[in-house]
């Protein structure tokens, strides 16, 4: 068992939590309640990570950040930071790849509150903010939280998008699911075998986790 | 005896090693791509490194042509262990390491078939030919010849033995030598053309056969290393120890001449 991959991969799931889901909630509320010319092209450039095969977003983010590029001199000059074969890299990576995994059900759950209830929230005289923590972030909560889940399972699993851009690097880039692909490739079955266990496991206590906290918030909100 | 001789041989060629190139004062670590046919060698490299030097090795294993174009994008690794000279000697051309390029190996090719395969092991190659005839040889596992030396080798030694065009659509491709050794030990290809110090590992000894590649069949497969980080003195110690006969033999002994 590759511990070191192991506590890398939750490492990069919770921080990638940590910077998605203040920015999820806002923009997902935002984007649920409004209404403006290009809406439908700003929520398919919020598809996008979903449907492009994660070689192509890891190549792109590559040449976008690496060394050669532009970007990536004028990072590395001007600010001092490199985004790639690291853990900033993989943490930008992974929040732009977990895009619709939080924005997607957040949207949806701020969608599906009745607009007669924001609107009565108003009429009680309750200002933006305690509405928002009174009425609609309870009623939003199981999407809130089956996107918290998705995106920590998907942080863990993905592959192609960290191996391009990471690189595979002990302790530093090779996450649990590089890991796993590692030991396959030294005929390591055995730590190959406990590691994939491991991650079987996490997404179906995810999964089943999510699943039973929703269906509780549920029973208990009618 | 002979043991004994060869423990002292090593001794005196690390003391002497030491007294040329002197220990550095630091215990360092270095940071370093190694071509996947290195894995099993490396972990015995990397301890009587260690012991030598007080450095720490931190590898990552790939193919050499992914190696090649992460280290373009500003890939940290400080040095970079290839399967080929051509890649470390490009990145010397491009700038990206100063060179010069160093001769650590010399890898062998070896036709590797699981034992449950139908298709014979043998140095020639006859078999594999009489097999794609008859049917009994449906895939056939090599590396990517376009990115992995291995695959370069293999795709010349079946141009050599004058099957690559009949073999070509039976070709599976590994991504790097280690997954073309996986797919014919185990037994998903019914042959492989691959590298020897993979063959050998303990893992696959027991449920496969190999059989050795004239190397007169295909260039040479020499493996060139080069530093990649000038900054880190320990990158030049790491070159200086492959030169060592101490390292030499631990190569020889996983597989490479």
């Amino acid at each position: 068992m590759n511990w070191p991959a192991f506590s890398l991969s939750i490492q990069l799931a919770i921080c990638t939590l940590a910077v998605l889901l203040p920015l999820a909630v806002w923009l997902g509320r935002g984007l649920a309640r409004s209404r403006f010319r290009g809406k439908a092209a700003v929520e398919a450039i919020i598809l996008l990570p979903l449907v492009l095969p994660p070689t192509v977003l890891g190549y792109y983010l590559l040449v976008a950040l690496g060394a050669g590029s532009p970007m990536g001199q004028w990072l590395a000059d001007a600010v001092g930071v490199s985004l790639t074969f690291n853990f900033a890299g993989l943490l930008l990576a992974s929040v732009i790849f977990n895009i619709p995994f939080m924005f997607q059900p957040i949207q949806r759950a701020f969608e599906s509150i009745p607009a007669e209830l924001i609107e009565a929230a108003q009429v009680s005289g309750l200002s933006g903010w305690q509405a928002f923590k009174a009425v609609e972030l309870p009623l939003a909560w199981p999407g809130v939280l089956s996107a918290m889940v998705l995106t920590f399972v998907h942080t863990l699993g993905e592959f192609g998008v960290v191996l391009m851009i990471g690189g595979n690097i002990p302790g530093e880039t090779q996450t649990l699911a590089i890991a796993i692909y590692d030991s396959v490739q030294t005929f390591d079955m055995q730590s190959a075998n406990l590691m994939a266990l491991v991650l079987v496991f996490f997404a179906s206590f995810a999964v089943a986790a999510s699943l039973a906290l929703s269906a509780r918030y549920r029973s208990r909100s009618t | 005896m002979g043991t004994l001789f060869k423990r002292v041989g090593v001794h005196i060629a690390l003391m002497s090693w030491l007294a040329l190139f002197g220990v550095s004062a630091f215990a360092g670590t270095v940071t370093l791509a190694a071509a996947s046919t290195l894995r099993y060698a490396m972990e015995d490299l990397s301890r009587s490194f260690g012991q030598a030097t007080g450095h720490k090795l931190k590898i990552a294993y790939g193919s050499s042509g992914n190696f090649y174009s992460q280290i373009k994008q500003g890939a940290p690794f400080d040095v970079f262990m290839a399967a080929d000279m051509d890649y470390p000697e490009r990145l010397v051309k491009d700038g990206q390491a100063l060179g010069p390029v160093l001769k650590y190996a010399e890898g062998r090719l070896v036709v590797l078939v699981s034992k449950q395969s139908r298709v014979l092991a043998d140095s020639t190659l006859l078999d594999v030919k009489a097999a794609l005839a008859d049917g009994r040889l449906k895939k056939f596992a090599i590396a990517n010849p376009a990115l992995a030396p291995y695959g370069m080798r293999a795709q010349e030694t079946l141009q050599h033995a004058g099957i690559w065009e009949s073999a070509r659509p039976r070709l599976v491709i590994g991504e790097n030598i280690s997954q073309a050794t996986q797919f014919a030990a185990s037994g998903a290809a019914d042959a492989g053309l691959v590298a020897l110090s993979l063959a050998i590992v303990p893992q696959l000894m027991s449920s496969t056969r190999y059989a050795l590649v004239d190397k007169a069949w295909h260039q040479p497969l020499w493996h060139g290393m080069v530093v990649i980080n000038q900054k880190n003195p320990a990158a030049a110690d790491l070159l200086a120890f492959m030169q060592t006969p101490a390292a030499k033999s631990i190569l020889k002994k996983y597989g490479y001449d």
